[in-house]
This record gives structure tokens, sequence and C-alpha cells, in this order.
């Protein structure tokens, strides 16, 4: 039964990661993201990782596609005419992917390499049925206090630094 | 628990990270491109969340993969925070054409 879901989940990530991969249109795109996503918060929560998959559900669901849905829908343009000063651009176009292709491919058969010719042996107890969220907030209010503290900054220096950027400070124009 | 072993999950982890790369590579749209860099940033984490199912004190793994998902969710916000501005002062999306520094 968790071998089931757990293939079933796995297979549904890489699946829409495949569509995302081929797709023309980004915002099926995000919307193959979004299901990639609730792929891999399920395989947290085989994992054993239960506070992990609701927090990537709100953060990455909830949160980053939104903005990435907005991004795209701000920067979206009328039907691109053809460029006629550049001939070579369908050449590039067909170039660009047979060497993200093959770099993905290599990559991939790389870490398979890696990964079956590693023996890990773990040592430490499996992880219990046990909620993580008690472990979880000890943790970080005690060894990794200081951590949490600069991720605290970072997110209110990158809310200052977005808020700044996206401002026109140019109405004019 | 523990019917499934890790290396399961680190060829999951692994073919994501791939998929992901050749997604950065291939789009010829910056939001595209960030699309690839959200899907290899959950691939890590898998693998992370992975490795500390062996860990239940401590969970040091799943504790890398929040500060991750915080460093994602930080750098997303920039990210497009600069591609709207570069849309609007060279209204084009396509990394090739955006080779200038001052227009």
């Amino acid at each position: 039964m968790e071998a089931a879901a757990f293939y079933g989940f796995s297979i549904l990530a890489i699946l829409s990661a495949l569509f995302i991969l081929f797709t023309k249109n980004l915002i099926y795109a995000a919307f193959a993201l979004f299901l990639a996503f609730l792929g891999v918060a399920a395989l947290y929560v085989l994992a054993g990782a239960d506070f992990l998959g609701v927090a990537q559900v709100m953060i990455y669901v909830g949160g980053v596609l939104v903005l990435l849905i907005f991004g795209i829908m701000l920067t979206q343009k009328g039907d691109k005419s053809p460029d006629p000063s550049k001939p070579n651009s369908i050449e590039v176009l067909i170039k660009r992917e047979i060497w993200g292709f093959l770099l993905g491919i290599g990559f991939f058969l790389f870490l398979l390499k890696v990964i079956f010719i590693s023996d890990f042996r773990m040592t430490g107890d499996s992880i219990s049925s046990k909620s993580t969220i008690k472990t979880i907030g000890v943790e970080l209010m005690t060894s990794h206090l200081l951590p949490f503290e600069i991720a605290a900054i970072l997110l209110l220096v990158a809310l200052i630094g977005a808020a700044y950027l996206a401002t026109n400070r140019n109405p004019t124009s | 628990m523990t019917a499934i072993p890790v290396q399961h999950y680190l060829i999951v982890a692994a073919a994501l990270f791939s998929i992901g790369l050749a997604i950065s590579v291939t789009k010829r749209h910056f939001i595209g491109i960030l699309l690839g860099i959200e899907l290899m940033l959950n691939a890590v984490n898998i693998n992370l969340v992975a490795f500390s199912r062996h860990d239940p004190e401590r969970l040091g793994g799943q504790l890398f993969a929040l500060f991750v998902i915080v460093v994602a969710a930080a750098e997303v916000t920039v990210a497009l925070a600069i591609i709207l501005r570069v849309y609007g002062r060279f209204k084009t999306v396509d990394p090739d054409k955006v080779s200038e520094l001052k227009k």
C-alpha cells in the first residue's frame, strides 16, 4: 500500500515535470508545477515529514505558484510576429533544446551511477510514526535558533527588496 | 515505515533534478527558468527528507529542508521583481535578448 502510494506520487511528480519540459505554454507549465509540488509533498509525508509536507503545500502551492502565475500574466505579450532580422532563430532554438536534453540526460545518468555505486549504511533508528512537529519546534528554538533568526531577517530583506525593485520609480516613462 | 529503500527516493530526486536542469537550460522565458530552479530545489529537499528518516531525534535533514524552502521563497520574490523591472524596460522576457546593461 505504501509502496503503491510512493510509486504513484513519484510517477505523478516526474510526469508533471516532463510536461513542463515539453509544453510551450507557460500557464500549463505552472499548473503542471502545481501537480509536481503536490507529488513532492506526498513524498515528504511518505518519508515521515508531515510538517514539511504541509509547509510545502502552503508555501509553494499557496505562495510561490500564485506569484509565478502573476508573473507570467504580467509579462505576457500579444501574438509575436516573427522577427525577420534573425533568420537563424529556429536553429538556435533547436540547438538549445538538444543541448538541454543532453545535459539533463547525462546528469541523470551520472547521478544514477553515483547512487548505485554508493553503499549507504543507515545506522540510526528509522523514524517512528509520531508527529515531527514537536521535534522541529524544539530544535528550531534551541540548537537552530541562529539560523532561524537569520531566516527571519532574510525574509524581511527579501520583502523590502522586492517591494523596492518592483516599484516604478519613474512614472513618466 | 521503512519499506521503501532510500535509493528509490534518491532516484526520484535525481530524475526531478535533471528535468529541472533541462527546463532551466531549454526555456526561453525568465519564468520558465524560475520554474526549473524551483523544481531543482524541491528535488534536493527530497534527498534531505529521505535521509532524515534515519535521524528521528534531531531531524537535521528536515530542518535543513525547511530553511531551503524559506530561501526559495525569498529568491522567487526577488527574482520576480527583477523580471518585472526588466520586462518594463526591455519589453521582452527572452534572456537572449537582454544582453546589455543600459539601453
